[in-house]
């Protein structure tokens, strides 16, 4: 449970300190940027690497990629809800999710994990 | 336009907009967590890049929008869909530079724990915002090839945000 709270704890912060840094970028397209940043990565991977070790988080970091990926595919599909089918932000950042989820778990299925 | 700090922009934002993006990011850790536990290390890493507070922070961004221009006796809802695309193709940008914060991090980590943090940190900075710059250029140099084929009429436009 401990453990838990600690990754909710650091996970807020982290996510929170990038966001305070992303309003206050200008131009908007940079400020975006932010909203790839590596914020639950950095939470997560820290806990982890201490729990169980650096061959644990690469394995884990490998199969980021392929979540990475899938978030660049996530944004364009959500940029084409927002923009060409008029959607507003919460549906269409909902919707797009389905991308995500689509091609993170086709890109695993597909190369598998790290060796 | 060059790239800009601006403190006064926070000004916009209301303190339980804070408190939802503190929430999704606890949250959003604490499924990576549970999921690497019960589905195994190669699932647990996709959910390091989900993008569970995007759909916060797009949401506030075109509030933020709508609102501004509500202020001004205008509707804003068109101009707060364009303000969360533009952030979706930065985010779109920015996560080039996420698979490439994770591959650093894959190479380095055996060899050191501190290490690793710091290059991948670094080269998502680097490959985030180079990315960024380059399409920005890219932009630039597209539309004056336009402008020129279309004429002097067009040149006194504004380019690129």
């Amino acid at each position: 449970m401990t453990e838990y709270v600690l990754r909710f704890i650091a996970g807020g912060l982290i996510v929170s300190a990038f966001s305070i840094l992303g309003d206050m970028l200008r131009p908007k397209s940079f400020a975006g940027l932010l909203g790839a940043a590596p914020s639950v990565a950095l939470a997560t991977l820290g806990i982890a690497v201490a729990q169980h070790g650096p061959q644990y988080v690469a394995a884990e970091s490998w199969t980021m990629i392929y979540g990475a990926i899938a978030l660049g595919c996530y944004s364009m599909v959500a940029r084409h809800l927002l923009m060409r089918f008029h959607f507003t932000a919460l549906p269409a950042t909902i919707l797009a999710f389905a991308a995500w989820l689509v091609v993170a778990f086709g890109l695993l299925a597909g190369f598998g994990g790290a060796a | 336009m060059l790239v800009k700090l601006s403190a006064s922009a926070l000004k916009q934002t209301r303190w339980y907009e804070y408190g939802v993006r503190f929430l999704l990011g606890g949250l959003a850790t604490v499924l990576a967590g549970v999921v690497s536990s019960r589905f195994g290390v190669a699932v647990g890493g996709l959910f390091l890049a989900l993008p569970a507070v995007f759909c916060a922070s797009a949401t506030l961004i075109e509030s933020h929008e709508r609102r501004a221009k509500e202020k001004a006796g205008l509707s804003g809802h068109r101009r707060g869909q364009q303000a969360a695309a533009l952030d979706a193709a930065g985010a779109g940008l920015g996560s080039i530079g996420l698979a490439a914060f994770a591959a650093v991090f894959y190479v380095v980590v055996s060899t050191t724990v501190i290490g690793a943090f710091v290059a991948a940190l670094l080269v998502w900075a680097a490959v985030s915002v180079s990315a960024w710059w380059l399409r920005r250029k890219l932009r630039i140099t597209s539309r004056t090839s336009q402008t020129d084929r279309i004429g002097p009429s067009a040149s006194g436009r504004d380019i690129v945000s």
